[in-house]
Parts: C-alpha cells; sequence; structure tokens
C-alpha cells in the first residue's frame, strides 16, 4: 500500500485497520439504508411518518431497537437442535461480511483487492443458503421448515441469473477484478465521447435490470418473499428467533441489501470513481470515493425498497418459472449480443 | 407465467406509491421545502390531538340536580354497568302552606367504563335530562378499578358537554338544549 | 377485464396433476400444519386444519367457535333496544349494516312503517357501512398476498368514511343508531356536504387501487383461475353477497326484495363476473364500493324534510309472531329471524349471517391448491370471525 502521509504501517496493523473498518462499515450500511429507507421513505410512501419519537425525527429509533434486541431473553424452542439452531444466524452473518471484503471505495481502499473479485462475491454469497437452511430446519416448526424449503429452491433459482448478468459487465470490461472494472469504466469512452466515461449502466441496461431482480430475490424481499412470507408463513424461517438471533437475521438482511446495492453501483454506474475526463486528482478521490459510493449504493437501495412496497408477492412455483423461463434466456442473449458488439467495436 | 410480464401495470404501480411520497414529502410542490409533518395523513398523538365530533360517545356526565334515582338507566343498561343508591328525604314545600314531599336523594351513582358498551341508552331513556354525552376519551387509567367513576367525577365531565348543534335543512326534529348547571 | 383463458386454466390443473402424481410416486405421507387460530392469514381467530404435501393442501378443513359469543343466547335476556345495541357487534366492520334487518324485522311484526326520511337516512348509512368495509376488504386482501402499501391507503380513506358516521351517530364502529320506527336523530349542519366530499376520496382511493393492485401482473398472476366457484356449486352452499356475483349470479337483496330501504330511489346497477376466481371477487367488490358512492351521492341529493321517528310506545312490546327479514350486507346476505311471545324480549333471535356459509365451501374449494393459494382465497372469500361465529 502506497504511503499516504509518510507512514509506513506494517501488514499486520493495516489489517488490523481493515478488519475494524469491516466491522464498523457492515452494520453501519444496515443502520443508514434501515433508517433512511425502512423507516422513513417507506413510510412516506404510505402517508405516514415513521418513527418520530426516539430522536429528532426517530433518528435514534435503530438504538432503541438494537438495545431491545439485545436485552431479550435467550430462548430455544425445547424440540429444535440447539447447536444448529443457534449457528444459523451466524452463517448468514458470515456470508454478508464476506461480500465487503471486496467492494473497493476508494483508489486503495479495499479489503482484499482479489484479481477474481465478482467471481469470488458470486460464489460467496451463496453461503446464506446453507444458513436459511439450517434455520428452517432447526426450528421444529412447520412454518420454518416450509420457509427454509422454499429459500432454498428461490436462492439457489436465482443465482444463476445473477451470474449470466454479470457475466455481461465483465465481457465488456474486460476482467474479473472489481478495481479494474471501476478504472474501466472512468477511464472508458462511449463512440469517442469521454465526457461520462462508459458507465455500463448504458450499454449493459438489461443486465442491470436482472442483476437488480436477481438481487430483490437473493434477499428475499418482495415480490420474491415467499421464505418470508408474513401473511403466510409468519416470518418462515425466522419465526422461532428472538433477540440477538433475530437482529443477526435483520442486519444480515440490510446489509446484504447494502453490499449488493454497492456492488451493482460498483458494475454498472462506475463505483468510486468520477470520469477521468473531469480531471479529479487522485488526492481527491481518497476522500470523495466513499462518498460517492454511497450516494451511487443509495439510488439502488431506492429502488430496492422502491420495489418492495409496492407489488404483491409472486408464488412459488411462478417464482421458479420466472428465474428459470424468462431471466436466464434474456441474460444469455445479453452475453451473447455483449460478445459480438465487444469483438466488432 | 412463461412468457414475460407486461410491463404498464407494474410501472402504473411504482407510479402510485412515488407519487404518494412526493406528496407527504413536498406537500406545496416539488419547488417548495420538504414537510413531510404536514404531507403525512397522521397526526402526531400525544403532541397534537384531534378533536373527535361533538356527538362521539366519549364519556357520559350526571347533572345531580335532575335525577330522581328513577333507575331508568340502571334497569336498561345491557351490561348493568351503573349502580345507583338513594334514599328519601323530605324536601321543603314548592309555595308556602304546602306540606313537605318526599325527593329520593342520591347516595350513589357509579357508572363502571370497564364494563359500559358506550351505547347510549341510559342518556336516551332518561326521562329528566340527568345524564349527557361527552366527547372526552383522555381518561385511562393505571388500575381497573379506577375506571369507576363515582358521581363527583362524572359531575365533573358537566363541564365539557358541547351544547347540541342545529340540524341540517329538512330536519324537523327539535334541538334540545343542554341545561345550565345550578349554582349551589 | 378479459375471463382467464382455457390455456391458463389447463396450465394450473397440470401443474397440480404433475405435483400429484409426484407425491403418489414417492408415496410420503401429509403433514399437518394448523392455520390459526392465531395467525395474520385469518380475519380472527378461524382455525384451518390443512393436510400437506409438501406445498400441496390434501384436504383442509375450517373448525370455527373460537369466537362464540352467545348472542342468539344473549337476546333471549335482553330488550329490543338492548339487543340492537349487541348486535353492532356481529358484524364488527360493517357498523350500521348488522342493525338494520333486526329492526326492520321487530317492525314488520308491529306493523310500523317507519317514515321516508328515516329509510333515506337508514340506506345512506347503510351503504356508508358498506363502503367502509369493503374498503377495509381491499386493503386487507392486498395484505395477503404480501402487498404492504394498499392497506395503509385502505386505512386512511377509510377515515372520512368513519368521520362522517361518526358525526351523525357518535360512533365510528358500532352506532347504535337504528330504533324501531326511525332512527335515533337528525344529521348535523353541513353533514351532507362533507360527506359528499367524503365520496369522492373514496372514488380516488378505487382508483388508486385500479392502478396499484389491480392492474399490477402480479396481483393477477396470484388471483386469476385461483379458487373458481362455478354458479351451482355457489348456490348448494349457499355463498351470497359479492362472492355469488363474482361467480355470475344475478342475486342483490338490494333490488330483489323490498323491504323498508329506498334503493328504488336511486339509479344504480348490480354488478357480476362470470369468472368466478378470486380476482372476479375483489373486481366485484371495487366496483360495489364505486357503485355505493353513487347511491350515497344520489340519496343525498334526494332527500327530503320529514320527521324520523313514527309514533312507538315507550316501552316496546312487540306483538306475539314470527318474522325474518333478510338484507344484502356488506358480506353477504344477514338475516334475523324473530320469534316473539309478546314480551319485553324476544323469544328467540335466529341470526343468519354471510360468513357462515361463506367459510363452509373451504374444505370443497381448498382441495388440491398451494399453500400460497390458500391465503389468497381465504382473503378473496372475505369473512369477518365475528360474523362466522356470533
Amino acid at each position: 500500500m502506497t504511503p499516504m502521509f509518510a507512514l509506513d504501517p506494517s501488514y499486520w496493523q493495516v489489517t488490523t485497520l481493515k478488519g475494524i473498518m469491516a466491522l464498523v462499515v457492515v452494520p453501519t450500511g444496515a443502520a443508514i439504508i434501515v433508517f433512511v429507507f425502512l423507516f422513513k421513505f417507506v413510510s412516506f410512501m404510505h402517508s405516514r411518518l415513521g418513527p418520530m419519537e426516539a430522536g429528532p425525527h426517530g433518528s435514534l429509533q435503530l438504538i432503541a431497537e438494537a438495545g431491545k434486541f439485545i436485552q431479550k431473553e435467550d430462548i430455544a424452542p425445547d424440540a429444535a437442535d440447539k447447536r444448529i439452531f443457534k449457528l444459523a444466524p451466524l452463517i448468514v452473518m458470515a456470508s454478508t461480511f464476506l461480500i465487503y471484503v471486496v467492494i473497493p471505495a476508494g483508489p486503495n481502499a479495499v479489503l482484499v483487492d482479489l484479481p477474481s473479485g465478482i467471481y469470488y462475491i458470486l460464489a460467496v454469497s451463496s453461503l446464506s443458503v446453507i444458513g436459511v437452511l439450517m434455520a428452517g430446519w432447526a426450528s421444529a416448526n412447520k412454518y420454518a421448515l416450509l420457509g427454509g424449503l422454499r429459500a432454498g429452491g428461490q436462492l439457489i433459482a436465482y443465482e444463476l441469473p445473477m451470474v449470466l448478468a454479470v457475466l455481461g459487465v465483465v465481457i465488456q470490461a474486460g476482467t474479473l477484478n472489481l478495481q479494474q472494472i471501476v478504472l474501466a469504466q472512468a477511464n472508458g469512452e462511449i463512440f469517442g465521447f469521454s465526457g461520462l466515461g462508459s458507465p455500463y449502466i448504458l450499454t449493459q441496461f438489461v443486465a442491470l435490470v436482472i442483476f437488480l431482480i436477481t438481487i430483490q430475490a437473493e434477499l428475499t424481499q418482495t415480490p420474491f418473499d415467499m421464505p418470508v412470507a408474513e401473511s403466510e408463513l409468519v416470518a418462515g424461517y425466522q419465526v422461532e428467533y428472538t433477540g440477538v438471533r433475530f437482529l443477526l437475521f435483520f442486519l444480515a438482511e440490510f446489509s446484504t441489501a447494502f453490499g449488493f446495492s454497492a456492488i451493482a453501483a460498483t458494475l454498472f454506474l462506475g463505483g468510486w470513481a468520477l470520469p477521468a475526463s473531469w480531471g479529479i486528482p487522485t488526492v481527491a478521490m481518497h476522500f470523495a470515493g466513499p462518498a460517492i459510493l454511497l450516494g451511487k449504493t443509495m439510488i439502488f437501495c431506492l429502488f430496492i425498497f422502491w420495489v418492495r412496497f409496492s407489488f404483491p408477492r409472486l408464488r412459488e412455483d411462478q417464482l421458479q418459472k420466472f428465474a428459470w423461463k424468462v431471466l436466464i434466456p434474456i441474460a444469455l442473449a445479453n452475453i451473447m449480443v455483449t460478445a459480438v458488439l465487444k469483438v466488432a467495436f | 407465467m412463461p412468457k414475460a410480464p407486461k410491463l404498464p401495470g407494474l410501472l402504473k404501480g411504482l407510479g402510485v406509491t412515488m407519487k404518494t411520497a412526493k406528496e407527504t414529502m413536498f406537500p406545496d410542490g416539488l419547488l417548495k421545502p420538504p414537510s413531510p409533518v404536514r404531507g403525512a395523513a397522521t397526526i402526531q398523538y400525544p403532541h397534537e390531538k384531534e378533536a373527535p365530533t361533538p356527538r362521539a360517545r366519549g364519556v357520559i356526565s350526571l347533572l345531580e340536580e335532575n335525577c330522581t334515582s328513577c333507575m331508568l338507566c340502571a334497569r336498561e343498561c345491557p351490561d348493568w354497568c351503573i349502580y345507583i343508591e338513594a334514599h328519601k328525604t323530605m324536601a321543603p314545600p314548592r309555595r308556602a302552606g304546602g306540606k313537605p314531599r318526599a325527593v329520593n336523594a342520591l347516595d350513589r351513582f357509579d357508572i363502571d367504563y370497564s364494563l359500559c358498551m358506550y351505547c347510549g341508552i341510559c342518556v336516551e331513556v332518561c326521562p329528566f335530562e340527568a345524564l349527557f354525552w361527552s366527547p372526552e376519551y383522555e381518561y385511562s387509567e393505571m388500575r381497573i378499578a379506577d375506571l369507576l367513576h363515582d358521581k363527583d367525577r362524572l359531575a365533573e365531565w358537566f363541564e365539557t358537554v358541547p351544547e347540541f348543534e342545529p340540524y341540517e335543512t329538512g330536519a324537523e326534529v327539535k334541538i334540545k338544549k343542554v341545561p345550565k348547571k345550578a349554582v349551589s | 377485464m378479459t375471463a382467464i383463458s382455457d390455456r391458463q386454466k389447463l396450465a394450473y390443473v397440470a401443474a397440480q396433476a404433475s405435483d400429484a402424481r409426484v407425491n403418489l410416486e414417492l408415496e410420503t405421507g401429509g403433514m399437518i400444519l394448523n392455520i390459526g387460530p392465531q395467525h395474520p392469514a385469518t380475519h380472527g381467530t378461524l382455525r384451518i386444519v390443512a393436510k400437506l404435501d409438501g406445498e400441496q393442501v390434501l384436504h383442509a378443513e375450517p373448525m370455527m367457535g373460537y369466537m362464540h359469543r352467545g348472542y342468539e343466547k344473549l337476546t333471549e335476556v335482553r330488550t329490543y333496544p338492548q339487543v340492537t345495541t349487541l348486535i353492532n357487534r356481529i358484524d364488527w366492520v360493517g357498523s350500521f349494516a348488522n342493525e338494520v334487518p333486526f329492526i326492520l324485522a321487530a317492525e314488520q311484526l308491529m306493523g310500523i312503517e317507519a317514515p321516508l326520511r328515516a329509510q333515506y337516512i337508514r340506506t345512506i348509512l347503510f351503504e356508508m357501512g358498506r363502503i367502509a368495509n369493503i374498503i377495509l376488504f381491499l386493503g386487507d386482501m392486498a395484505v395477503q398476498l404480501g402487498a404492504l402499501t394498499p392497506i395503509f391507503y385502505a386505512f386512511r380513506d377509510r377515515e372520512y368514511v368513519l368521520n362522517q358516521i361518526e358525526a351523525v351517530t357518535g360512533g365510528r364502529f358500532h352506532p347504535n343508531f337504528d330504533r324501531i320506527g326511525g332512527v335515533k336523530d337528525d344529521f348535523p349542519k353541513g353533514w351532507i356536504e362533507d360527506s359528499l366530499s367524503a365520496m369522492v376520496k373514496v372514488r380516488e382511493f378505487c382508483d388508486q387501487m385500479e392502478d396499484l393492485l389491480m392492474g399490477s401482473e402480479i396481483f393477477q398472476a396470484r388471483t386469476r383461475g385461483i379458487g373458481v366457484i362455478p354458479p351451482d356449486v355457489a348456490q348448494q352452499f349457499g355463498l351470497s353477497g359479492a362472492n355469488a356475483r363474482a361467480s355470475g349470479i344475478d342475486w342483490d337483496l338490494r333490488r330483489d326484495s323490498n323491504v323498508g330501504l329506498v334503493y328504488g330511489d336511486a339509479d344504480w346497477k348490480v354488478w357480476t363476473h362470470p369468472d368466478g376466481d378470486s380476482f372476479a371477487r375483489f373486481w366485484v367488490r371495487l366496483q360495489e364500493t364505486r357503485e355505493a358512492t353513487s347511491i350515497v351521492d344520489q340519496l343525498l341529493g334526494s332527500i327530503k324534510g320529514g320527521p324520523i321517528m313514527a309514533k312507538v310506545p315507550r316501552i316496546i312490546k312487540v306483538p306475539e309472531g314470527e318474522a325474518y327479514v333478510a338484507t344484502e350486507n356488506p358480506l353477504g346476505e344477514m338475516g334475523y329471524y324473530i320469534v316473539s311471545k309478546g314480551d319485553l324480549t324476544p323469544f328467540r333471535v335466529k341470526i343468519r349471517t354471510a360468513s357462515f356459509n361463506n367459510v363452509s365451501i373451504t374444505p370443497w374449494l381448498l382441495r388440491g391448491v398451494y399453500v400460497p393459494d390458500i391465503v389468497t382465497i381465504l382473503g378473496s372469500l372475505y369473512f369477518i370471525l365475528g360474523d362466522i361465529d356470533r
């Protein structure tokens, strides 16, 4: 790591710092989108105001909620398989943390700059399926079982369109490394016009739409929230979880939403970078990069929550048909067209 | 659903929710600063309160001087939540040279609001206009026993009884009057 | 508004058949799932014991009675005004609509007819109760399907109607306003104007529902072809109200019976739908809400002055006899069969409620559907537990 202020920290100092940053960023990201979107924006969509009592305009509500969850009794159902029951939220949380490892927030602000960045993310995000299945099975509750099995089918089905959608971006960028994808968008040009760089949202719009749909499904948000169908399964696979364990599921869901939105921002809008033709010095980007990434992430989070609260949910078999018969063919067609155009231009 | 869904219906749905969000956040239009507190359809209860309509059935109040302990209200109540105890006493004659007359004096007139159904039969049935509706609703208690309002508490509610409103055109019903409390 | 295509019907049946074939081959026993009595999807304390095979229902049975409050026994020891108070609470969302058939039956026994203005007021409040009830249904069905926004719009726009009911009767949900011989009180000043603007808001809400929910392809995919009730089966089970009209049966007691309500003075139509699926039930109720606002507008425009109470004795003693009056309540057909022996209290009142029959079709209807469809079907049949169990 090139020294910034003429410091020369050793490897273990840098790693500790990065670890602490990750521990801070993950819940903070969840907290930001929970407050801005789940509490406030959704309430405005409903003609109401959301929490207003705790802090100005309810900004401290999250602290109250976290405190409430932490002080609850730690119970598990009698017939539940205790070890697996207690392990499931940790696995889902683990997969969330692992996603944040490769997202770049500045020219040097990335925990580990893996050459196979996006491939690693797609692989690691499948870990949560195991956690969900464990939660569903170990809860000794038929509703949880139904929810867990539905989740298993759904999450696996929607992995494929996600991978195929991302492949279009990878072909166009020519690399799997997230930092390189950002730089390719910042330095690129569209038919000779380099004023905007080359954000892949313009050329890969179809892939963006498919990616947004699949992350909605991966997060089990409406219209794909069959596993957590509140009006049927009363919280599905999470139904027996209370207290800190439920907080972990909750945090994992929203942190993953934040993480996937950040990935979408990186892949399609240019991540932390502004177009190179604007001539902003790299030193400034060290400070401005995270803020720019935050802004772009919030745009995608807006879409996730907007769609979540506007549509009813699809039935399980309709969900599967949609993934297998609609999304995958479109994604494959997108890849073909991208490959052809990449070679042609 | 083997074919791709048509978009228009879904997009219209998104439009409806975004329009409501915009109306809540910017009730005066996008050019003025946002003011969600005014744009929302809800009010923040403990800090602002909405006045109920004058006829709202909030609490029953007693005008003791009109009550003759005829027991009609206690009898007609579907829940039997009115407790009345009275004793006979002699009141002075109405005019000089007359006989003293026997009247009922109320010892106890309690309404148990933990049982009351707020149906209004007692108010309607009272022949001497001693019971009135008031729209007050903020009398929650911590103990159920405190929901038994005795004579004095019921008399306190009398100040909150609104005047009867005028009727719509075409009504042939006479407007009733709330009697003034005699100065004791 | 197109009927479901044959291709869609075949596709649904083929999916169920292939699932059934797999289940037979694997020969797994069914899983018994207890839906309720505490459950967000059953509107109250209804318990459905479903035997599932994977996600398909093999057999479902409703168990009612968790909310039985003994109404028919209570009426034996209450006087007529007290009974009027109690029966408000049978269908607690339909407010005024519960009292009307009872009062009409008592008036029939006494041989009294309420004056015209009282009949107008009764009809207007009846239709307002219908609007309040069905707006709740529209939002509630959305929540059953997973759309979390329409129910907030429903509650927000229902407030206008409830405020109007409160301005006249003093109670939002339990008006207790109908009396033998007329109604209790007249409209306060300015009520007609406020009600007309409330009806405008209700119509805007119906348009919003159409855009947000009914036009949404996901909603149509979840409700078209689900829970199809053929008209002859509907009649056998005694379905009434919008459920029967959604199966194509053209039957509406507001038009077809002549009790003491003034529907004949307004120009309105009965909405039916040929399909009989959940979408049809939703669609019919949405149109009925609009029609109800039109009825209220017309009646408010044409109401004339007059007395609101006929001459009745102070202490009401209904002469001996029996009478049955049924009206088109928001949930269906609600009727009261009063047997009187000339006392202060009725001798026996039998309450025929719509939801009891509407729910009795569930074992027939829920065979072979998927678990999410149970919720859709129950939501579209729309019952209120107080109405089932009394």
